[in-house]
């Protein structure tokens, strides 16, 4: 059995979101990077239960430049086995789906894990696309994941509940809340991962199909108003007329 | 070139955010001066598939085949594109919600297509083909250009209001050719809330906290909600402690919503919360603790106890709908 996780970087979720250059850069300026939640404590400890259970084999992907590295290490330091590394920076799906199709096709996985999206670009894309890429079955926003043999039944979200499929592997799962509790790496997993193998290899050929224009931030709130708690009639008037939400 | 959007169904009822899709659809659509093809896939009765033309559409295209009733990805995938050649449609247009996610970024895939999810905007010309989409879990927009021939755009749900005027559609079966082998992703079970608005489909939220002490005490929260016609959420630490059921949970690492009303009682506001709830249009909250940071996200406020505040609005909001 061998998965794949994939792994990409992302502010902190508390993050100061600001922009530099013409507001077309992220300004970094003191934010702290992490792995992003949905991949760490979601996708990859899956994976790594997995692996407990099953004897499996976790190899973990990131697309991206050598600032990533501190992020695939600290993936490695939560038990993955070995890490990939494509270097190059470019922020569209299809070109980083791409790259990642473009390594399971090397490799041959059972298993490709993904976070639901990413807290910075919330695509909610690349899974879908390296499931096409390979043509394989995709299951998106799943909450839970269990394999029997070769067939895996999943959780997945639908508007207003939950849905249980059963698919065979190889498949691609994009991952949520639910299918696993986060774990924090201990002093022997940040030992060893220091010597994990961490390949850097360059990237295939693929396009690119969007370019970010620029950023903006949204209006800033009015203020809000505040409304005595003895005056609720008040409340529901605005509400109704000035809001005119009910 | 043409417009294509893809509408999905469940239970034979066309989802809310596909309304907004196909609207959206039909506007890129004029803007460009072409049509806009609406593809259903599954079971649907022909005068809904007509009242898509409330919507703005002139055309819908139907695959009624019964095994198209569950959303299967790679099947779906399949289907869209063959629509999108027979259409020669260059723009492809999906809802945001869990369907367009299924399926949206493969169709993009296959087709080689620039993809741009969360869609806020109808696309500037005067540079390229520039959409706005939400980023930062929406703190902030970002403006793509998508530069390939084809374009797949996921729509952001409850962004554009719908419209809908008196316009139908004529209907075309459109030959969808599957076999059962194709369908490799299998439902075995589906367990949604019956009788209860799909929380990424209600226009009005009402949301409870910690603050609200326990889950005896949740009727504040239902009976408001009932009152206004309203979806239930709760924060976090309410679903991991059992209170309210987990796909209540809004925020980071839950649901994101974005009604046109939100009401957050006894919800602190911290900044994992806010970011499932920031694209509310309009954001009311009630908390005790004037102190409370989601007063500063906040359109309107009281500060008080939930406990006294909370009936007497809800007595309010019955006496205003009579
Ligand atoms: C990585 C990460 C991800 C997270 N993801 C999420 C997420 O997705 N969603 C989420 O919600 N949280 C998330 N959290 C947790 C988040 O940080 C907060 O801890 C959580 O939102 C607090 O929930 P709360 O506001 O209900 O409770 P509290 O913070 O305890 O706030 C309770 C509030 O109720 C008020 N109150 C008390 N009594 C009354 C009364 N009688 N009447 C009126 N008001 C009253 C208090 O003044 C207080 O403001 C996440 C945290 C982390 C670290
Ligand atoms: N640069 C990247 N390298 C590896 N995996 C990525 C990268 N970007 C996104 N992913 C994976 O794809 C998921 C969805 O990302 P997105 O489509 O950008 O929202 C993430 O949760 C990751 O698991």
């Amino acid at each position: 059995m061998k998965i794949l996780v994939c792994i990409s970087k992302t502010p902190d979720t508390t993050a100061k979101i600001a922009f530099t250059d013409n507001n077309t850069k992220f300004n970094e300026a003191g934010v702290q990077f992490i792995i992003n939640p949905y991949d760490e404590w979601y996708a990859l400890v899956r994976a790594l239960e997995l692996k407990e259970t099953l004897n499996a084999t976790v190899h973990l992907i990131t697309v991206g430049g050598a600032d990533t590295e501190p992020i695939i290490r600290k993936a490695l330091a939560l038990g993955g086995d070995e890490a990939f590394r494509v270097n190059t920076d470019s922020p569209d799906s299809y070109f980083i789906a791409a790259q990642i199709a473009a390594h399971a096709r090397q490799q041959g996985y059972d298993l490709i894990l993904t976070g639901k999206e990413t807290i910075d670009y919330n695509g909610a894309a690349i899974g879908g696309m390296v499931a096409e890429l390979l043509d394989l079955p995709y299951v998106s926003i799943a909450a839970k994941l269990d394999l029997s043999g070769n067939t895996a039944t999943i959780n997945r979200e639908i508007e207003g509940g939950e849905e249980v499929v059963n698919v065979e592997l190889p498949v691609v799962v994009s991952c949520q809340k639910g299918m696993a509790e986060a774990r924090i790496p201990n002093m022997r997993g940040i030992m060893a991962a220091r010597t994990k193998p961490l390949a850097v290899v360059e990237p295939a050929a693929a396009d690119t199909l969007t370019a970010i224009a620029g950023f903006e931030l949204p209006p800033a709130k009015a203020g809000v108003k505040m409304i005595s708690p003895d005056n609720v009639e008040e409340l529901v008037k605005l509400l109704h007329e000035e809001a005119k939400v009910i | 070139m043409s417009v294509l959007i893809f509408a999905d169904q469940a239970q034979g009822k066309i989802k809310k955010a596909a309304f907004e899709a196909i609207q959206y659809g039909a506007k890129v659509a004029q803007q460009f001066s072409t049509t806009a093809t609406v593809l259903v896939l599954g079971e649907v009765a022909e005068n809904e598939l007509t009242a898509l033309g409330n919507y703005g559409a002139t055309k819908v295209l139907h695959a009624a085949d019964a095994r198209l009733n569950e959303t299967e990805g790679s099947v779906f995938t399949r289907i869209i594109a063959a629509a999108a050649e027979h259409e020669a449609a260059d723009v492809i247009i999906f809802p945001h919600n869990f369907d367009g996610k299924a399926i949206a970024p493969r169709v993009a895939a296959r087709l080689k297509a620039g993809f741009v999810s969360g869609v806020v905007s109808y696309p500037d010309t005067s540079n390229g083909f520039v959409v706005k989409k939400s980023v930062f879990s929406g703190k902030a927009f970002a403006n793509i250009n998508i530069t390939s021939a084809k374009k797949v755009i996921a729509v952001m749900p409850n962004t554009f209001a719908v419209e809908k005027s008196s316009g139908t559609a004529t209907v075309t079966a459109f030959p969808a050719a599957v076999n059962d082998g194709d369908f490799k992703v299998k439902v075995s079970k589906v367990e949604t809330v019956s009788g209860e608005i799909p929380l990424t489909e209600a226009e009005i939220v009402v949301s409870g906290g910690r603050g609200l002490k326990g889950p005896e005490n949740w009727g504040l929260v239902t009976d408001l909600a009932q009152a206004l016609g309203a979806g239930t959420a709760c924060s976090r630490p309410v679903a991991d402690s059992g209170w309210r059921p987990h796909h209540e949970h809004v925020g980071q690492t839950g649901l994101t919503v974005r009604p046109n009303l939100y009401f957050a009682i006894g919800i602190s506001g911290a900044i994992q919360h806010l970011a499932g709830v920031n694209g509310s249009k309009v954001i009311v909250v009630i908390n005790k603790d004037p102190e409370a940071p989601f007063f500063k996200a906040a359109d309107y406020g009281i500060v008080g106890d939930a406990f006294e505040v909370v009936p007497k609005l809800t007595a309010a909001v019955k006496a205003l709908k009579g």
